[in-house]
């Protein structure tokens, strides 16, 4: 049984999320080269446990690789999941776009609004993969936006462990780079950690940041919380007011009665206001708080490819010492050990030349994300500030609308 | 002399407000832990939150939330001479340029409090407000300094009982009272008397009903948050009591007020003391037959021990009216009467309703405010952060993006708190209206005890009437007279006329008390919509003003990051 849920285009509601290039139109040929993709019409598909929400991505481009200027798929959460992981997974030191949660509760997992923000996310963060001008080189990616469904399933159903990092497994990782901190502290061995206090400075920022910013996204959701309340409060209000005034009678009757009228109608505002506050504040916070985690990610990877470039040293450092040894001793071995040692070498370097691309994308990556972030958060505060000061110009003006009536009444 | 007053106090309040400022955290504990829950409490919390801030609290600057009577008038003549040049075509709260973040009632206490204005009675009459009474009159009470002291007779425990006694000060202009300032001490028993004798003196009216006897253990009773309680609770009472156009001028108010000592009422236990008489007169009652109720006593409904013959047949005229026994004659305007009972009924009913409703929206505005604060010093945090960690200008340019949200959202916090203290005085009109209630069923009960009464005495005079005719009959047959049975007639004959003597009293008295409700309803109904009207009003315009100010504050932002948008499209 298909539900459809007809929702409009991120791109169209967000002003915010701006897609790669300059323009959304398709018809502008030999313009710049741009890929826009929407993110649409979630439908649930499936019964009960197994039932799930598929969204129409739609792909506009002129990029010659791409089969044709136009292309639509069906696509589920998962499958987005799986063109994350395999991004992350060839990108290393890039910064991925984050993903909105899995969702845990139950009966939340279909309300309306869950099924907005989550395809409001997906969209965004699809176009910001296209917006960067090395993940939008992805053959996976155009895989994702152009494969049929059947593909994508078998691509999807392959991809099991290796790529998937669990937040379990970050989590480890995060433990293991403690236990080393502390290690040292304790004098039991020798960390195999970078010793770049800059780096040291951005991870403690990373780690900090993290901190702040989950605490003013719970705020952000208590206030939109508030804002319902509120207007639950105020429905509640006038309509006993509008019952008191019925019992009062003559002129201050008809008073408590337009009181009551507009207390319900300042009670649908409110609800209004809450979900936009919810749209357009607090999931860019916990947006925010996503690609903080996102990047505690990459953190953990480059200490892995640190960690694997030393231990390679220090294996090539042994195997150095051996073939020294072995070829003042003249055995017939050293033939073996020396091309042992030569594929160690290649690897080595592999290693090495891996850990600085990474270091070297990092270090563009974080400009990028603190001038995208900038930008992310300077529109949020604005749609806030102008969403209260909206709600309270139209709370004032219901209100005063009450006054010319209640001084003729009482003069 | 009015301005230069408040120009005092305001630069008390700037003094203070710049300290909250700088304590950014404020007072918000002190409220949680009040209980968001209970609106009393939050009350409570509300008064103590404006004592604890304002330095020019005195012991009697009880925050105007206790002070009824003074609720919307002050609220809307203090503004006006303030609001000198303001544009709006309505009187608005004290703008944001004035910089008062304090609390809006210290000023109008502070206005009240020993500065006369004569050209506005808000004390004057009326239940809550100065709506009717243009005269320039006032009776100015406060309770304060409460102060222990022993139970000095009849102490079975050596250092035995402590009582908490009050000082309580009145400001009148009033001729008839000594002097125009005087204060007394009293204790919560003192009060209990006061409203026992004014109970009796004055049925039918609507007296305010008077704080309650709190049956807690001596070790509570003596806690300063209970005692601040009472405080509070007894200066509402009195101020209600001054505020009512008839008892202010009872002569057992003024006792109250004015006379040092002891307290020279009849208390309650004298009164129960009379009840041995009456346990004396019983037997007599019950097996004599021709005692009469004494027509002074029918002026008081029967109760305790003394009027037990009379609660009996008073009880038995009840059922017999309940069944539908002999229509007694007096029952007329009944029908308009219990329309107008049951309005009183549909009201109080709807009043408790809105009431609740009225606290259920005092505590989501609190809870906004409060919400909004903590999200702005969670900006204000991160902030800090930013500039301190700050490597790229993306960053720089951020914190001063958030630094701007965080002020406004701690200011819009800050509004949203002042407004609710406003509204919670506004709409605790609701609350008190209902409270008022009370004395409304108080004056119904009167009357129709008062009613009983009379019809008591009627069955009775047309049962005496009946056996002074049997016994003529029966005497009539007998020449020569019966000596005995002439002898019963004249006693009869007495009895009736005693008891006639009664119902006319009864009667009088029920006509009385029936003038009584019917006066005190009209009052009621007057005042009432002057005084709902004036709330709604003082309500709206707060809205209206909070609500600009928020406006512009959140404004002001939008306009700081208005570059994103248009970088975006």
């Amino acid at each position: 049984m298909i539900t459809v849920v007809n929702y409009q285009s991120a791109t169209l509601l967000s002003p915010q999320r701006s897609s790669s290039g300059s323009s959304h139109s398709p018809r502008s040929s030999s313009s710049q080269p741009y890929l826009s993709i929407s993110v649409t019409e979630p439908v649930k598909l499936g019964n009960g446990v197994q039932a799930y929400i598929s969204y129409r991505v739609i792909t506009k481009t002129n990029f010659p690789e791409y089969q044709g200027p136009e292309k639509i798929v069906i696509r589920r959460y998962s499958d987005f999941v799986w063109l994350r992981d395999r991004l992350f997974e060839k990108y290393k030191g890039v910064f991925i776009p984050p993903l909105p949660e899995k969702s845990t509760v139950e009966k939340f997992r279909f309300s309306a609004e869950f099924i907005e923000l989550r395809r409001q996310a997906l969209d965004i963060f699809v176009n910001r993969i296209a917006s960067h001008h090395e993940l939008q080189q992805s053959e996976d990616l155009r895989t994702f936006l152009q494969a049929d469904e059947e593909t994508m399933e078998r691509l999807r159903s392959q991809e099991t462990g290796i790529f998937k990092k669990k937040p379990a497994d970050l989590m480890q990782i995060f433990k293991e780079m403690q236990t080393r901190v502390s290690d040292v502290v304790l004098g039991k061995e020798k960390p195999v950690e970078e010793s770049n206090p800059e780096y040291e400075k951005l991870k403690n920022y990373i780690f900090e940041l993290e901190n702040h910013l989950s605490e003013a996204q719970k705020h952000a959701y208590r206030l939109v919380k508030r804002h319902k309340e509120l207007g639950q409060s105020l429905s509640d209000f006038g309509k006993a007011a509008k019952l008191l005034g019925a019992c009062e009678g003559h002129a201050l009757g008809k008073a408590f009665s337009d009181l009551g009228t507009k207390s319900e109608t300042l009670s649908v505002r409110l609800q209004k206001e809450a979900h936009q506050l919810l749209m357009n504040f607090e999931e860019p916070l916990k947006d925010y708080v996503r690609a903080v985690q996102s990047i505690k990610a990459t953190i953990a990877e480059r200490a892995n490819a640190f960690r694997h470039q030393c231990e390679l040293a220090e294996t090539i450092k042994l195997k150095e010492i051996n073939l020294d040894k072995l070829m003042l001793t003249r055995s017939d071995k050293v033939g073996e050990a020396e091309l042992e040692y030569k594929e160690l070498k290649a690897e080595s370097e592999e290693a090495t030349r891996r850990f600085e691309n990474i270091v070297r994308v990092m270090n563009e990556e974080i400009v990028r994300f603190q001038d995208q972030k900038t930008q992310d958060m300077g529109i949020a505060f604005h749609q806030f500030a102008k969403g209260q000061s909206r709600l309270a110009n139209n709370i004032a003006d219901a209100w005063r609308s009450l006054l010319p009536k209640l001084e003729a009444c009482l003069s | 002399m009015m301005g230069s007053e408040n120009l005092d106090s305001e630069e008390a309040h700037m003094y203070a407000s710049r300290e909250e400022m700088e304590n950014l955290v404020l007072d918000e504990p002190s409220n949680n832990n009040n209980g968001t829950k209970s609106f009393s409490d939050y009350r409570s919390a509300m008064s103590s939150l404006a004592d604890t801030h304002h330095p020019l609290s005195s012991p009697m600057a009880a925050p105007a939330d206790s002070d009824p009577l003074l609720t919307p008038p002050p609220f809307r003549d203090f503004r006006n001479p303030n609001v000198a040049t303001d544009n709006s075509s309505y009187i608005e709260p004290p703008s944001y340029s004035d910089v008062i973040f304090s609390p809006f009632d210290e000023n109008a206490v502070n206005e009240i409090n020993g500065v006369d204005s004569p050209g506005r009675s808000s004390d004057s009459s009326g239940f809550l407000s100065k709506s009717t009474s243009s005269s320039s009159d006032y009776v100015k009470i406060t309770v304060s300094n409460p102060q222990k002291e022993q139970e000095t007779s009849n102490s079975l425990v050596p250092g035995g009982n402590t009582y908490v006694t009050y000082l309580i000060t009145t400001r009148t202009n009033i001729p008839g009272h000594n002097g125009s300032e005087f204060s007394v001490r009293r204790r919560f028993k003192d009060v209990v008397t006061l409203s026992d004798r004014l109970a009796e003196s004055y049925r039918g009216f609507f007296i305010p009903p008077r704080p309650d006897k709190n049956v807690v253990e001596s070790q509570v009773m003596q806690k300063q948050e209970f005692v601040e309680q009472r405080r509070v609770a007894l200066e509402k009472y009195l101020r209600r009591l001054a505020g009512h156009p008839v008892i202010r001028k009872s002569d057992e108010l003024k006792v109250f007020l004015q006379v040092q000592g002891k307290l020279p009422l009849p208390t309650s236990t004298d009164v129960a003391s009379r009840m041995l008489d009456g346990a004396v007169k019983l037997p007599k009652q019950l097996f004599g037959e021709s005692v009469a109720v004494a027509p002074h006593e029918v002026v008081q409904p029967a109760k305790g021990a003394r009027d037990l013959l009379r609660i009996f047949k008073e009880l038995k005229q009840s059922m017999a009216n309940d069944w539908g026994g002999s229509k007694p004659p007096v029952v007329e305007e009944d029908k308009e009467f219990l329309k107008k009972k049951e309005r009183m009924h549909d009201l109080e009913q709807q009043l408790s309703n809105a009431s609740q409703q009225a606290e259920s929206l005092v505590k989501g505005q609190q809870d906004m405010g409060e919400t909004m604060g903590e999200l702005g010093l969670a900006f204000i945090k991160l902030t800090k952060f930013e500039n301190e960690e700050a490597i790229f200008n993306s960053q720089r340019a951020r914190a001063a993006d958030m630094k701007n949200v965080a002020t406004a959202a701690v200011k819009a916090s800050r509004f949203y708190r002042e407004l609710n203290a406003q509204t919670v005085k506004h709409l605790d009109t609701l609350h008190e209206y209902l409270g008022l209630m009370l004395s409304v069923h108080g004056a119904f009960s009167d009357r129709s005890s008062a009613l009983l009464t009379v019809q008591t005495l009627i069955s009775e005079l047309s049962s005496l009437h009946l056996r002074a005719e049997k016994l003529e009959a029966a005497s009539s047959k007998i020449f020569g007279g019966d000596r005995s049975r002439i002898r019963k007639i004249e006693e009869l004959k007495e009895t009736i006329r005693v008891t006639e003597d009664a119902k006319h009293v009864a009667t009088g008295e029920y006509e009385r008390i029936k003038e009584n409700n019917r006066s005190e309803l009209e009052r009621l109904g007057r005042e009432r919509r002057a005084d709902f009207l004036n709330m709604l009003k003082g309500f709206v315009l707060n809205q209206v003003g909070y609500a600009e100010k928020i406006a512009n504050v959140w404004a002001k932002v939008a306009e700081e990051t208005s570059a994103y948008t248009r970088e975006s499209t």
